[in-house]
């Protein structure tokens, strides 16, 4: 890869991170409200995987659907942090007019499809946008991003069952992240592993390092190209890790603090691919720097709008509901 | 006592009395339960009878009502009724039909659980009122308290309950607190009302019509009224709505969290216009007690009914329906439903301030009602 494009992957990473700090920033002083997930940790899967969308001109060919944890796969994808601040903080500007907050937002020229509450459900809704793809015929990928908790509804089974059988454009992105809610994998997942859970469909299961973004860049374009091909489903199972709580409401107790600073010191993922630029691609501290404050101050400016934008607009409550 | 706590203590008392009951659903065991409603009970209990699910509601609702079928007495707690509707067919289909289907050979003693309503904040997705849905099914009791006295003895009577229950619980009130004491109190004339600044209904027997009736109900309990605590009841029936305050010109019927807005407005109405409502805590959804409510109303002349759901065929879109059924004759005026806005539930503040019912706005409909501006 060239330096150019490997600078652009961390500046996408640092934003993310940068957006979701100061997310926790507004939620703390009252801005935000209701639950907010935060994606700290986890920057490199969404990036990594982002890098092999195919676009047609402008436009994105392919299409994303995630859970309520999607903050920063709105960002990557190119929404404007404001637009996404301004959601969280329930204002008129925001995505979807401060009606859907952070759980809830899509993009229709991105050919994002959400945010999604309910969990394992972007499971099925995702599937569908696969058998859409093949329908219209048009080569289209659908990438549905989904949790370890998410992994064991049934409506994942049922809807890997119809994809292997369809053989329908679908790549699974199981951002395993090691905990639902407060639940650890040994204790929700028997057999004490997820990278099975492909095999009885004949979906086969490629295992990533979530927490390495040229890792997810390689083994996602592998998995996007096989979809594509007509091959049928295929899984991506990133081994990933979040830092901060399940929502900003969890205390986390149900892991231990050592558990979190490990990860942080040995796998993070901006860390990584910051010692990558400098050692590998000769790019000066003074560069990295630059970038990092440029993200802050990108953050910072996004902050200040949603803090300063109209309130969401009254009339809104009763429109969007259903088309005459 | 806050709600959580008298939830907490329901289970507690009720599996250290009967070793067929236990506790299932997402999180109620290590993390304590996400809303702190089973704190302690692990610890209690242990790992056979506070079981950690997976996140598979549709999985382990069927596997309760499996249990049920085969003699064990499970709560399942969803972390919110948003989450049920991955498992309602199990509710409706296997839990509340199979008395039935069976010729009444097979039974399921079951209590479905959880916070159910609008907690404020957190979208479409994540509020929403159930109460409508699960009412519309036979072969299901549903019940929804307000006070922790009504939550833990309501929650216990549930547990021993045959019937399969769904308990509606909800998360704003998980906090509030509730004298107990004060709210056992029952009373057993409507004399002994402690009258304050001239106002009629302050402070009546708040579970008077309870006790009336609590010979016939599942109860079973000839309490010594008048009393105090100490000889508190155990247990309140499932399917009887209390008379949180007495009054003579409008009856205003509410559950869950909507009693509390009823119950301000009322205290405003008497202050400011000198209207005299009579609050109804319906308590009880399915079967509802339309006799509380029917006596009432011939006596007022007027009713609205105060929820959190939504307008179209909600428990309000009932009550007014056994109401002109039953004494159309009486109303004085015609019958409200005051609901949140038939939109899903806005996020930003502003929006969904205006979605809910507040008492403002059952304040000056009420005023209308009774001719006054
Ligand atoms: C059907 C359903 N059940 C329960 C919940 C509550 N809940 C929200 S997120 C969550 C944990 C999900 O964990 P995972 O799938 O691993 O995703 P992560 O949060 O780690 O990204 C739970 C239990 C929900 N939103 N929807
Ligand atoms: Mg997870």
């Amino acid at each position: 890869m060239h330096s150019e494009e490997v600078l652009a992957l961390f500046r996408k990473m640092v934003e993310a991170r940068r957006f979701e700090e100061k997310a926790a920033e507004l939620y703390t002083q009252g801005h935000i409200r209701g639950f907010c997930h935060l994606y700290i940790g986890q920057e490199a899967v969404i990036v990594g995987v982002a890098k092999n969308i195919k676009y047609l001109q402008e436009s994105p060919l392919d299409s994303v659907i995630t859970s309520y944890r999607d903050h920063a796969h709105m960002l990557t994808l190119g929404v404007d942090p404001r637009i996404i601040m301004a959601e969280l903080c329930g204002k008129e500007a925001g995505c979807s007019k401060g009606k859907g907050g952070s759980m809830h937002m899509y993009s229709k020229p991105l050919n994002f499809y959400g945010g999604n509450g309910i969990v394992g459900a972007q499971v099925s809704i995702g599937t569908g946008l696969a058998l859409a793809h093949k329908y219209n015929n048009d080569g289209g990928v659908a990438l549905i991003f989904y949790g370890d908790g998410a992994a064991n509804q049934g409506q994942v089974y049922e809807s890997f069952n119809m994809a292997a059988l369809w053989k329908l454009p679908a790549v699974y992105v199981l951002e395993n992240n090691r905990y639902a809610l407060g639940t650890s994998i040994p204790r929700a997942v028997a057999g004490n592993s997820l990278i099975n859970r492909g095999d009885p469909f004949g979906i086969p299961t490629i295992i990533v390092d979530g927490m390495d973004v040229f890792d997810v860049i390689d083994k996602s374009r592998e998995a996007i190209d096989y979809a594509r091909s007509g091959n049928g489903p295929i899984i991506l199972h990133m081994d990933t890790y979040r830092y901060r709580g399940h929502s900003m409401s969890d205390p986390g107790t149900y892991r231990p603090r050592s558990e979190i600073e490990q990860i942080k010191k040995e796998r993070d993922p901006i860390v990584k691919i910051k010692s990558e630029l400098l050692t590998t691609y000769n790019v000066s501290p003074e560069e990295i720097e630059r970038i990092e404050e440029e993200a802050e101050r990108l953050m910072k400016t996004a902050a200040e709008f949603a803090i300063n934008a109209e309130e969401a607009d009254v009339g809104q409550l009763e429109t969007d509901i259903i088309l005459s | 006592m806050q709600v959580r706590t008298a939830i907490r203590d329901a289970i507690a008392e009720e599996m250290r009395r009967d070793r067929s009951v236990f506790l299932m659903g997402e999180e109620v065991g290590r993390y304590n339960g996400a809303y702190k409603a089973s704190q302690g009970l692990l610890d209690e209990f242990g790992e056979q009878r506070v079981i950690d699910t997976p996140i598979t509601e549709y999985g382990f609702a069927g596997i309760g009502v499996g249990t049920a079928l085969a003699g064990l007495r499970p709560i399942v707690e969803f972390m919110t009724f948003n989450f049920a509707m991955q498992a309602i067919d199990h509710i409706v289909n296997s839990a509340a039909k199979t008395l039935y289907m069976s010729g009444g050979a097979m039974h399921c003693p079951i209590v479905f659980r959880g916070p159910n309503g609008v907690p404020r904040g957190v979208a479409a997705q994540h509020s929403q009122c159930f109460a409508g849905w699960y009412a519309h099914v036979p072969g299901l009791k549903v019940v929804a308290p307000y006070t922790a006295m009504e939550a833990k003895c309501l929650l216990k009577a549930a547990i021993r309950d045959d019937n399969p229950v769904v308990f509606l619980e909800h998360e704003v009130l998980y906090g509030q607190q509730f004298e107990m004491r004060d709210d056992i109190r029952l009373l057993s004339k409507p004399s002994e009302s402690v009258l304050m600044e001239g106002d009629p209904a302050r402070r009546t027997g708040v579970y008077l019509s309870v006790h009336e009736d609590s010979s016939t109900g599942p109860t079973q309990q000839k309490n010594d009224c008048g009393e105090l605590g100490k000889k508190s009841i155990e247990l309140l029936p499932l399917d009887k709505a209390v008379i949180m305050r007495h009054g003579t010109d409008i009856t205003i019927t509410a559950f869950s969290i909507s009693v509390m807005h009823a119950m301000e407005a009322a205290g405003i109405l008497w202050e400011k216009h000198g209207i005299s409502a009579e609050v109804i805590n319906l308590i009880s959804l399915r079967p509802i007690d339309r006799d509380t409510i029917v006596n009432s109303v011939m006596k007022t002349g007027r009713i609205i009914n105060i929820e959190e759901g939504w307008s179209a065929c909600g428990i309000g879109s009932e009550i007014i329906s056994i109401v002109t059924e039953t004494a159309f004759d009486y109303l004085d005026a015609e019958p409200v439903r005051i609901t949140s806005a038939d939109v899903p539930m806005p996020y930003s503040k502003q929006l969904e301030d205006l979605a809910l019912p507040n008492v403002d706005m059952i304040v000056n409909r009420i005023a209308r009602m009774c001719g006054r501006r």
